[in-house]
């Protein structure tokens, strides 16, 4: 990104900072949480430790961030290097990101930018013009991809609730400011887990991992009646509704799944792990140090803010979490994809000079299809 | 501190304070070593080490974990008390380490019983309090099973590596996961024996006493046969491959992999001179920044923490495993190709 399209970032989203001090809040045990930001072009700085919001506020207005970051976890001294800081607990947080999902809507929305010419073509793994391969994909996420990300949020709430016995109202759901759902669970029995416990919470909920025997399924002679019923709790009783699917038919599946044999039945295990698996990014749940996007902030992949989704069902994160100005401004837009933001449709634009809102063009400047003219 | 009765002692006797219990009985160690009618015990303590050096459960005369005379229930304890005496005079890590599993999967199959006693409710209620003093692990019954706090599962399930023991194979509701008796105890086998171990550890060494030099030489001898040396075919194990594979065709390999890739050269010696060139044809490559994270892992820059490469099963959930027959089942990277001689 060149100096002029920094500045126009930093300027909008400064100006964001300033008219929305509302919106920007400070966490609880605000004293235990470590904070970071990043600024356009630059590393990350982070070990930080903060009061209050005033003193959020402070540094928002003080270094205008392209990013901040607040710890899930809890520490004795925030500010301290890493293996001084003393973790005490951290919250489970979830990231379930559209990419990740592999809609087939994605290759009609996504471009290929090549980071040696800057040309930009459709989805390829390596350049049309310089035959580099040096690809970025850049991806401006459809209805459909947050219907599909809303649904895995749905599947994760129901395993956390049904099985892990986390209160509904311990389960705070985000939109990340780009493509995808941020999941927090509060004051649940994980708290404590280190990071090699909670990546047995991501293979369950991922529904991964799973061997024939615990779905009734043996390598000799398979008893018919210990394969799963639907008023089984837990991944059992999901199973059987997404396999059987109804009471009638489940004799029926049976009998073809012992024909089918053990290996075919792993390979089934295998393949409804995309199905019944809530998608969520293993990562970012087993890590227990990380510094997460902060609430209220703005997210530089799009210039978005990380929203709370008060109803999961009916939120529409393109008119719902964009704030910055109606201010027109002239690019030159490389934006071969149509977008909607604020209920207003862009685009596309083959290489064009064009005036658009402030918010439209820090939404393309973001994602690298556009300069300022 | 559980009150034991008599039975009780002689089927968890780790769980008696030995000094005590020898001064409670009117013996002293010397008597053991000289006295031809408690010399039995001497021999039964030797063979109660030497069993568990060959895997294998010492065979106490216990019958159902009780016993018609009251001197047999002694024996049992006294030739636990001085396998103790004879491993710390060994000095031998090993030969602890075997017994203290020995006697772990011994203690097993009598908290097990114990739980799954229906007529006397005092049993079970002794084999839950144990679990529960000695490693904090809180279980109720319900119906024919007992049901442990997940998180508390998660703490030593992670400790097993058969598939069978992963959350999502065993059956989880409301916040809680079903074991059968048998599984309850299982599940803190690893721990039983480190707190026999660490019990052992912890003991004061008492110097040579007369009539045991003869069977602390024999389990000296024979802890010798489990020095093991391992040689190492130098090939990298699929995942490194794969991993080297994408950065060489200039795709990208997210964060996890790359750090994966570093730590596993690291540990085999290579100097960040040398993995740095890897990472060239990374689609966002940066040599400062790479040489600043490669340092990072070295531990020659920060924390001075030095970062190891992550388990097969951390790999695994990140999706960088590409498991082939021949990593046979390894737990890390690391292990692949090193063959036990």
């Amino acid at each position: 990104m060149q100096e002029k399209e920094i500045k126009f970032l930093e300027e909008s989203f400064k100006k964001y900072y300033f008219d929305h001090f509302d919106l920007i809040h400070v966490p609880e045990r605000t004293s235990e949480r470590e904070f970071g930001f990043q600024k356009f072009n630059s590393g990350m700085t982070r070990h930080i430790s903060l009061k209050n919001d005033k003193e959020l506020h402070l540094l928002l207005m003080q270094n205008t961030p392209s990013d901040v970051y607040c710890s899930n976890a809890y520490y004795s001294f925030p500010n301290l290097a890493m293996n001084e800081k003393d973790w005490k607990e951290a919250d489970l947080i979830f990231d379930i990101d559209a990419k990740d999902l592999h809609l087939d809507c994605r290759q009609n929305h996504s471009v290929s930018k090549c980071n040696d010419c800057n040309q930009v073509s459709s989805l390829k793994d390596h350049c049309s013009k310089c035959n580099s391969t040096k690809i970025e994909t850049k991806s401006l996420p459809c209805k459909n991809c947050m219907d599909g990300s809303k649904k895995e949020v749905i599947k994760l709430s129901n395993i956390l609730i049904d099985d892990l016995d986390v209160e509904k109202n311990n389960i705070h759901v985000y939109f990340s400011g780009n493509e995808g759902f941020h999941v927090y669970v509060y004051n649940s029995q994980f708290q404590e887990l280190g990071s090699r416990e909670r990546s047995e919470l991501v293979d369950y909920i991922l529904f991964r991992g799973a061997i024939p025997e615990t779905f009734g399924m043996k390598k000799l002679k398979p008893n018919r009646s210990s394969f799963p019923d639907f008023e089984e709790k837990g991944w059992r009783g999901r199973f059987s509704k997404e396999v059987f699917a109804s009471k009638s038919k489940r004799s029926k599946i049976i009998s073809e799944l012992i024909s089918n044999g053990y290996s075919n039945f792993q390979k089934k295990l295998e393949d409804l792990s995309s199905i019944i698996g809530s998608q969520i990014d293993p990562n970012v749940t087993m890590d227990i140090h990380r510094i997460f996007r902060l609430p209220g902030s703005l997210n530089s992949k799009s210039g978005l803010s990380k929203v709370f989704c008060k109803d999961l069902p009916k939120f529409d994160p393109y008119s719902e979490s964009s704030f910055l100005t109606e201010n027109t401004i002239e690019i030159t837009a490389n934006c071969p994809i149509e977008f909607k933001l604020k209920n207003k449709k862009f685009g596309p634009y083959d290489n064009e000079n064009t005036a658009v809102p402030t918010y439209a063009a820090v939404y393309m400047i973001c994602k690298n299809l556009a300069i300022i003219s | 501190m559980i009150t034991l009765g008599k039975d009780e002692i002689a089927k968890y006797p780790f769980l008696a304070d030995a000094g005590q219990y020898l001064k409670d009985k009117g013996f002293t160690l010397q008597q053991f070593g000289i006295d031809p009618d408690l010399k039995i015990s001497l021999e039964k303590a030797f063979n109660r080490v030497q069993v568990s050096a060959d895997g294998k459960i010492y065979k106490s005369d216990l019958i159902d974990g009780e016993a018609s005379k009251d001197y047999v229930l002694e024996r049992e304890v006294f030739s636990f008390l001085l396998a103790i005496v004879l491993l710390k005079l060994t000095g031998m890590t090993t030969l602890i380490k075997r017994f203290a599993l020995a006697e772990a999967r011994r203690a097993e199959k009598y908290l097990e019983k114990d739980l799954a006693n229906i007529t006397d409710e005092s049993k079970k209620e002794l084999a839950i309090r144990i679990i529960d003093d000695l490693f904090s692990i809180q279980i109720k019954k319900q119906d024919d099973y007992f049901i442990i706090p997940i998180s508390n599962y998660l703490k030593h399930s992670i400790n097993f590596h058969e598939r069978e023991w992963k959350l999502i194979n065993r059956r989880v509701g409301k916040g809680f996961v079903f074991l059968t008796p048998h599984e309850t105890v299982r599940l803190i086998r690893k721990e039983l024996s480190n707190y026999i171990s660490s019990k052992i550890i912890n003991a004061k060494t008492p110097s040579m006493i007369l009539g045991f030099e003869e069977p602390v030489h024999q389990l000296i001898s024979l802890s010798k046969k489990f020095v093991t040396y391992t040689v190492t075919t130098g090939e990298y194990p699929p995942c490194i491959k794969h991993a080297i594979e994408i950065l060489e065709k200039g795709e990208n390999l997210p964060h996890s992999g790359r750090f994966m890739l570093a730590t596993f050269l690291l540990s085999r010696n290579q100097s960040i001179e040398q993995i740095a060139p890897l990472f060239k044809n990374a689609p966002d490559y940066n040599e400062k920044v790479t040489l600043y994270q490669l340092n990072h892992l070295a531990g020659t820059l920060g924390s001075g923490t030095q970062y190891s490469c992550p388990s097969c099963e951390k790999l695994k959930t990140q999706n960088l495993c590409f498991a082939i027959p021949e990593c046979d089942n390894i737990l890390n990277p690391l292990q692949f190709g090193k063959k036990r001689k």
